[in-house]
């Protein structure tokens, strides 16, 4: 087996589980070894099921998986050696933490010393090395996720997959686990299949995400080159926050385009998915990227704002603007030592670099 | 005064009135199916027909129990129970029964006084006979090949194979099984008395224990027969009668070694109404009611002023009774008396006896 | 302000108090909310219960319509010969008795002690009257078993009014006039099988004992049958889309909703010798018209009509528990590496435990107690303890002997419970 190899082969695999509706259509995607790959939707893409069908509880209805080169449509989970974190944990109530950890092994038949070592090294690879003893339900939520990565580990498998496993706790557990999940996997080199809606939990995590809607996998890429190059609306709405404008294609050359909006303006942009003039479109524009008052002649999009709403957040200041007949434009403002101060009622110029601006799928 | 006369007319019409509303509603308990059927030809219309009371009939499987509890509780519902002699016995002699006096009832037909007229032991402090009944064995002669004639006949599953039916109970069943086994009728009880003579009953009846089919209500017997579930049983046989009468059964009776007993009406003490029961015990009792309920069912009344009235079934013309009752003289050949004190005495004892025998 | 402040000064007590009276409060709403239903089972289950518990204790028969006698009992040593005075004083007694009534209720209560002396009080009461001293001469006259001291040793027996007796009859001993036990007679008890296969042995029971092991023996393989054919139904249940398993739950339930003699009715009907069951074998040829099957009337109908009965209540608990368990368990197992058998056995079928106990405590606590269906189709084999307490409740008129065999039934139960709660633990039990 070379290295180059991906891990996991998904083939033009299809899965309905009424024979009407297809919930993933024809999906293809490959798991590099050692990488963590994150799919990510909103419910109902179809991310879970391709999880399930890859660790064995749902069939296929059409086409192939393959781990390590083999096709495993007939293969059962228990003989699939996937190691598995469930949303809810799954830590089996009637073992302590310490004979959950020793179940995948026991089932393979290892020694009981081999064990032992096994199951503590596991601990304390999750810093619970004196809770060997205790019931699952006598630990706190953020204690049973990490028993539950142990377990999923301890039998050193090559693949690991986790479906939603931060759902359940609060926002700070949540991202201090994020980390802890991310160091783990630095340190093992283990290949990890990670599914979420949570976009910031994505970014956070993963080497690779691909994104799902409608059964579908709209863009797989790198977390930076998904927010900055989302490939369609849907990305680029689902990934970090996002201004749409809605126009018409007046011009295209050389990758870059003008787009006439309904208001009457022409907005320079980078063409992404667009190949005719004529054609509509919608204009992705991050808030981030959108100067108040540029060096006049600076940037090659320059319009006049009014300011309808200043929200004071600390780190930025987010000002909702009228701009191109839209009143739910907005803008980050940095709250840094030389910003330009705004006032609501103000009218303003703005502007950005037409590099920021993708015209993307209507 | 013209007021009052005119008044007097519609008093009087409100007394009647009264007089109707106020017509007693008696309880009468007794056994079941056919039996009850002819107590309530016999006696109940009749006698609601000329008092303008009501006659409420309720079934039961024998035994004090019910009487009992409703005594000590204070709260007695039945009016008049009809019982076999053991019970009235002992009922009376645990004071859960009122006295009923034999001089109170009507003489008989023909002028002789009540005290006379009853047979000798058909009644008692408490108690006043009303009929003889039996308990035979009788068999479905459309199953059985031959013609079983004797006791030891039902005891013996070679000459005659087939499921047996017997009562759940001890008495009757201890005699029959003794004088199967060759005890003459009049020594049954001295040898039933002994512990030898009870092991020998059970031994007897233990040659044919898994063939046995246990019943416990009157009605079961035909109906065992009827469905086939037995080809023999132990039943009363004025069930057998009726079902051979009415039903065109195709059973078969047979009198050796019958046990017969009396039927006799008892009131609860504290009974509601008593002096409606006491009359209804009167009407029941007189020659000629004894006598009706002869033609419902095939049991003897215990009056002598009554067996020359006996006449046929009462949708049957050509049925004559008198053979078929267990006093008949061709029926007595071999039949014994059901010993009442011998039971009281005993009944705890052999019931335990009978149970351990029958859980073995 | 002030009750502020006072509060602050008074903090301990003040704050207690008023606590206590916060929630004396809600507590007496409480007990109100509670009071009719805890009235009306104090009226109807637990002072009933109670009492009936009490005759078997209690017989105060002999002792109140014989006190003269009573006394002199009290006096006797059991050993030496009946003297004159005891004599006198019987038939004192005996005149009373005679009188009042009652004589029956003794000569009933004696002759439980030693048979055939029920004849010898009613035909001596009968007498008594015309009696002259010197009394003992005289009443043996009348009858001479009274000459026999058996008959003084049974009415010193009977004339306790608090008694082990009847609790000692209930498992078989019988109680001496020196207040020693021996066990009951040989004609009443009988050899039995205990055990199975090589491990049988045979032991001489009382007929009592013989009926409580049956009776465990039938409460504890109806249980051991519903949880065999109730695992997979619940199991089924709990697996299956809601709008089926709501289906089949009717299914389940139906038999609930049916008066249970019309449903043991039915067992007759099917299972009889020429019932729907053996029609069918013999249609089959499986067996012919002269080897039909005994399938009721025997310890076989009681079995199958009592596991049928049961049946929902084992499965309701079950289901309940297992509808609360998410697959995710097994899932989680089978990615462990867990076969199906391993999954199932180590992590599905543990987590059931909750059901298993509650189905199985309810079972056979139900059973151990069930009457009317071995009563119907159990033959001679087939019958279960409180079949006897009926016998003794209705038949035999012996109410202390029943409330001796219901206690000790009662202590079994409760016995049982405990070892359960010993063994499973009562919190480990889900009713649903």
């Amino acid at each position: 087996m070379s290295a180059s190899t991906p891990l996991v082969r998904f083939e033009n695999v299809q899965k309905s589980y009424d024979g009407e509706v297809l919930v993933v259509k024809d999906f293809n995607l490959d798991v590099e070894r050692g990488e963590f790959l994150t799919m990510l939707g909103p419910s109902g893409s179809g991310k879970t099921t391709c999880l399930m069908m890859l660790a064995g509880f749902e069939p296929a209805t059409h086409g192939e998986i393959y781990l390590d080169n083999q096709p495993i449509n007939n293969v059962p989970p228990h003989k699939r050696g996937i190691g598995m974190v469930f949303q809810n944990y799954a830590l089996f109530p009637h073992m302590t933490v310490a004979e959950n950890l020793a179940f995948p092994l026991e089932v393979r038949r290892m020694s009981r010393s081999d064990r032992e070592a096994r199951v503590n090294r596991a601990l304390d690879m999750v810093q619970l090395g004196e809770f060997g003893a205790r019931r699952p339900a006598q630990l706190s939520g953020g204690q049973q996720q990490r028993v539950a990565v142990a377990r999923a580990l301890v039998f050193d498998p090559e693949l690991v997959l986790m479906d939603e496993p931060l759902g359940a706790l609060d926002k700070n557990l949540r991202e201090q686990m994020q980390y802890e999940i991310k160091h783990i996997h630095e340190n093992l080199g283990v290949t990890v299949v990670y599914v979420t809606h949570d976009q910031s939990e994505a970014l956070t995590m993963s080497n690779r995400i691909a994104v799902f809607n409608d059964g579908v996998v709209q863009q797989l890429a790198a977390p930076d080159v998904l927010y900055e190059k989302p490939e369609n609306a849907f990305v680029a709405q689902f990934i970090g926050e996002n201004n749409k404008l809605r126009g018409d294609v007046t011009a295209l050359e050389d990758g870059r385009c003008v787009v006439s909006t309904a208001s009457g303006h022409q907005v320079q942009a980078i063409a992404v998915n667009v190949s005719q003039v004529g054609q509509p479109t919608t204009l992705s524009l991050r808030p981030e990227r959108v100067l108040i008052a540029p060096q006049p002649g600076s940037i090659d999009n320059e319009f006049e704002a009014t300011v309808l709403e200043l929200i004071y957040l600390g780190d930025h200041i987010r000002a909702r603007v009228a701009l191109l007949g839209r009143e739910d434009f907005i803008i980050k403002v940095p709250n840094s030592a030389d910003h330009v101060a705004i006032r609501k009622g103000d009218t303003v110029i703005v502007g950005w670099q037409s590099d920021d601006c993708r015209a993307l799928d209507a | 005064m013209k007021l009052v006369t005119k008044l007097a007319p519609a008093a009087l019409a409100v007394s009647m009135t009264l007089g109707v509303a106020s017509a007693a509603e008696i309880t009468v308990v007794s056994w079941g199916g056919a039996y009850t059927k002819s107590q309530v030809e016999a006696y109940h219309k009749p006698w609601a027909a000329a008092t303008g009371n009501t006659v409420v009939s309720e079934d039961y499987n024998g035994g004090l129990s019910e009487v009992k509890a409703q005594v000590e509780a204070g709260n007695v519902k039945w009016d008049l129970v009809d019982v076999e002699l053991s019970d009235a016995v002992r009922g009376c002699d645990e004071g859960l029964l009122e006295t009923l006096d034999i001089n109170e009832m009507p003489a008989g037909d023909d002028g002789t006084a009540a005290a006379d007229d009853f047979l000798p032991g058909t009644y008692t402090d408490c108690a006043i006979g009303t009929i003889v009944w039996s308990t035979i064995y009788a068999y479905d002669s459309s199953k059985v090949e031959g013609t079983p004639s004797s006791i030891a006949d039902f005891f013996d599953t070679e000459k005659f194979p087939g499921k047996r039916g017997i009562r759940k109970n001890p008495k009757a069943n201890m005699e029959m099984a003794l004088m199967a086994d060759g005890v003459p009728a009049d020594e049954v009880y001295s040898v039933l008395a002994t512990a030898e003579g009870v092991e020998r009953a059970l031994a007897k009846m233990d040659s044919i224990k898994d063939q046995v089919v246990w019943w416990e209500a009157g009605a079961q017997p035909p109906q065992l027969l009827a469905d086939g579930e037995v080809v023999m049983t132990t039943a009363y046989n004025g069930r057998i009668f009726n079902a051979v009468a009415s039903e065109d059964k195709p059973f078969e009776i047979v009198w050796d070694g019958q046990v017969w007993d009396l039927d006799l009406w008892v009131m609860p003490k504290g009974a509601p109404n008593k002096e409606a029961a006491m009359d209804f015990v009167k009407f029941s009792t007189d020659t000629k009611r004894l006598a009706a309920q002869a033609s419902w069912i095939s049991y003897g009344p215990v009056r002598k002023s009554s067996s020359s009235l006996v006449g046929s079934f009462h949708d049957k013309p050509d049925l004559k009774m008198d053979v078929h009752m267990p006093t008949a003289p061709s029926n007595m050949k071999n039949a014994l008396q059901n010993d009442f004190e011998f039971w009281a005495d005993n009944q705890d004892q052999l019931n335990e006896q009978f149970n351990a025998w029958l859980a073995k | 302000m002030t009750t502020a402040e006072t509060n602050i000064e008074y903090e301990g007590e003040s704050l207690k108090k008023r606590l206590d009276k916060a929630m004396f409060a809600s507590r007496r709403r409480a007990f109100l909310l509670v009071l009719p239903l805890l009235l009306f089972v104090l009226v109807t289950f637990v002072a009933p219960v109670l009492y009936f518990l009490f005759q078997g204790f209690y017989d105060p028969t002999f002792s109140r319509i014989m006190p003269q006698t009573s006394a002199q009992l009290a006096e006797w040593d059991t050993v030496s010969e009946p003297d004159e005075a005891m004599y006198a004083a019987l038939v004192a007694d005996l005149v009373d008795a005679r009188k009042a009534k009652t004589i029956g209720k003794v000569a009933t209560r004696v002759n439980r002690e030693k048979a055939g002396t029920r004849s010898v009080f009613t035909s001596s009461a009968r007498k008594a009257a015309k009696l002259e001293a010197p009394f003992k001469e005289a009443l043996i006259d009348v009858k001479k078993e009274w000459a026999d001291p058996a008959i003084w040793e049974a009415m010193k027996t009977a004339s306790n009014t608090w008694t082990l007796g009847y609790y000692a009859n209930a498992l078989d001993y019988r109680q001496n006039a020196d207040g020693s036990y021996r066990r009951q007679d040989a004609s009443r008890r009988v050899d039995t099988e205990v055990g199975f296969g090589d491990w049988s042995f045979t032991v001489n029971l009382g007929i009592h004992q013989l009926l409580f092991l049956r009776t465990l023996q039938i409460s504890l393989m109806v249980t051991v049958f519903c949880l065999l054919l109730g695992y997979p139904i619940a199991y089924l249940l709990a697996t299956l889309p809601l709008r089926t398993s709501n289906l089949l739950m009717i299914l389940v339930l139906l038999p609930f909703w049916t008066s249970i003699l019309v449903r043991t009715t039915s067992w007759i009907a099917m299972l009889q010798s020429q019932g729907v069951v053996n029609d069918l074998l013999v249609f089959f040829g499986v067996t012919n018209d002269d080897g039909r099957f005994s399938l009721i009337y025997n310890k076989l109908g009681t079995l199958i009509a009592m596991t049928h009965i049961l049946l929902p209540f084992m499965v309701l608990p079950l289901f309940s528990v297992m509808k609360g368990i998410p697959p995710s368990y097994v899932r989680a197992a089978k990615s462990l590496g867990a076969t199906n058998w391993t999954a199932f056995w180590r992590v599905y079928a543990p987590q059931t435990i909750p059901g298993i106990g509650a189905g199985a405590i309810l079972v056979f606590i139900v059973a151990i107690g069930y009457y009317i269906t071995p009563a119907l189709v159990g033959g001679q084999d087939g019958q279960m303890i409180s079949n006897f307490i009926d016998f003794h409740m209705r038949k035999s008129l012996n109410w202390n002997l029943a409330a001796g065999l219901g206690g000790v039934l009662l202590v079994i139960v409760m016995f049982l419970y405990w070892l359960y709660d010993r063994i499973v633990g009562i919190d480990n039990m889900k009713m649903g």
